[in-house]
């Protein structure tokens, strides 16, 4: 069973605020939910699947509580930051095979307002590979800096080059109302702020932030008479990679098989993209990333993302909303991959807006590129 | 006593499964595992084969040998044990059985280290019960 054409993201919202210490993270999906389903012209009643993460481990039953709603359809797979774009092809499925009609997506957090160190605090679970990790410091900078050293080391990707997506994603942000930083940065900013986990610089790193959002879901059908132009929902795939037995090789990413698997699955090629939303943790994650979905050769991405290519006007346009890097990240970012794409599909981003945008790539990344991480990939097209 | 309150990191939990490693650790020997079933070596420490979940498998002593395949030098990790021993190197390191290892370098500077750099496995004594691999510059 393909779910090609047969549903569709009928609204989005994305909260605005960056700093929430006033909300609850329940309220701040709550506020998420009732703007995306306005968007849509559907109410809470509609709903009859529900979707979230980063919540305790029956949160989501809790959330429906909480929103006092009965869905027929839960959902909280818990990948990472990828997990809302692996929610949104996980709800195309559901509704596909007829198990809800409205899904609804939810994320809501207050890492930043609860001091949450995401990046630069100790590791300490207990999963069998943690019992061999833990006791030398993995911080998240440094197991995404293992990948970057190791991506410098094998084909010459230098520090300028990642600044570089840095800068651009930057440049996006100015365009953003809602982005955190919208101040424009140059390569030697990047480079002069201070390393946190050699290669990898302070502006190398997304910001932690707090946030939300929310995404509608429902039949292509049903969507065709909402209050916005349906974005259908061409294909998703999903792929992890870990240490593999001792035989990881770094500078690979689980992009590498549910990219090309997505792109199979819609029919379409990596020419037919015309923006991707790519999962910027770090500015390596992006570079990584583009390389292992095959928009440039394995090795390639350093030069590939320089001279404009992945900037407003370029050939392919990524990040538009300023990304994690400047717009904001509440400790997972897969959900605004989904709005901004669909916003962008929907021609309503302003100055930011990719001219004729008709088919968009997600790709989430959750967990570690050093350790191990889950890839999320979705083909959204008008 | 004093040298167990000192040492403030995370202490590898001990199970069914990595238990032999941990107890070679603490002799201060290093020992991956190899399937008789299939004759793949791999690490982490398993009660079976990640390739064909076999149980039949061999402890192998390494050689304690490898190369640096990466590294990161952190400089911010505000986590008990870390912390106060900033910067650090976290790395991966090769081993001569081919595979690949999370690690700390230690014995050199942070700056000296480099990837393709011989290295050879020393231990930390965490506890009386637990000692920690890591890798240092070789010394021949
Ligand atoms: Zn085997």
């Amino acid at each position: 069973m393909s779910i090609q054409g047969k549903a569709a993201i009928a609204g989005v919202y994305e909260h605005p605020l960056r700093w929430a210490p006033h909300k609850t993270q329940y309220q701040i999906m709550a506020e998420s939910g009732r703007g995306a389903l306005e968007d849509a012209g559907l109410t809470l009643k509609d709903v009859d699947g529900l979707f979230t993460s980063g919540v305790s481990g029956m949160g989501i039953v809790s959330l429906a509580e909480h929103l006092n709603l009965n869905p027929s359809y839960l959902d909280s797979n818990s990948i990472g930051g990828s997990s809302f774009v692996s929610h949104t092809g996980h709800a195309a499925a559901a509704i596909a095979a007829g198990y809800c009609n409205v899904a609804l997506i939810l994320y809501g957090s207050k890492w930043s307002s609860d001091r949450f160190a995401i990046g630069t605090g100790g590791a300490g679970g207990g999963d069998p590979s943690e019992q061999f990790e833990n006791c030398y410091g993995p911080t998240t900078v440094g197991d995404y800096a293992l990948t970057a050293q190791r991506h410098m080391h094998e084909f010459g990707t230098t520090s300028e080059q990642l600044a570089e997506i840095a800068v651009v994603t930057r440049r996006h942000a100015s365009l953003n109302p809602l982005a955190k930083f919208r101040d424009p940065i140059t390569v030697q900013d990047v480079l002069t702020s201070r390393l946190v986990s050699s290669p990898l610089h302070l502006l190398d790193c997304c910001m932690i932030s707090d946030g939300g959002g929310a995404i509608v879901v429902t039949s292509a059908e049903r969507a065709r008479d909402l209050r916005k132009k349906p974005v259908h929902i061409l294909s998703a795939a999903e792929s992890c990679y870990h240490t593999s037995a001792g035989m990881r090789d770094l500078t690979d990413a689980a992009a590498k098989q549910s990219g090309p698997t997505a792109l199979a699955r819609a029919g379409v090629a990596h020419k037919d993209i015309d923006m991707a939303m790519i999962y910027d943790s770090f500015t390596i994650t992006v570079l990584v990333t583009l390389e292992s979905l095959g928009f440039c050769k394995k090795g390639e991405g350093g030069s590939f993302i320089q001279n404009g290519r992945i900037g407003l006007g370029g050939e392919l346009p990524i990040n538009t909303d300023g990304g994690g890097l400047s717009s904001n990240h509440p400790g997972m970012r897969g959900i605004f991959l989904v709005i901004e794409a669909t916003k962008q599909l929907r021609g309503e981003c302003g100055e930011r807006q990719v001219k004729d945008c008709q088919l968009a790539f997600c790709h989430g990344t959750g967990g570690t590129l050093g350790l191990r991480h889950s890839g999320a990939s979705l083909v959204l097209g008008i | 006593m004093a040298e167990e309150k000192k040492y403030k990191k995370p202490l590898p939990r001990i199970d069914e499964e990595n238990k032999p490693f941990w107890e070679a650790c603490a002799r201060h020997e290093l020992y991956l595992q190899k399937c008789r079933s299939c004759g793949k070596t791999f690490y982490y420490a398993r009660g079976f084969c990640p390739e064909d979940l076999s149980p039949d498998l061999d402890w192998v002593k390494c050689s304690g040998k490898g190369t640096v395949y990466t590294f990161t030098v952190t400089r911010q990790n505000q986590s008990a044990g870390f912390r106060d021993n900033l910067p650090y190197v976290m790395a991966y390191v090769e081993l001569e059985e081919g595979v690949r290892m999370l690690t700390n370098i230690v014995g050199c500077k942070p700056e000296e280290v480099k990837i393709g750099m011989p290295v050879e496995v020393t231990f930390e004594d965490a506890t009386p019960e637990i000692s920690i691999p890591l890798f240092q510059p070789a010394t021949k």
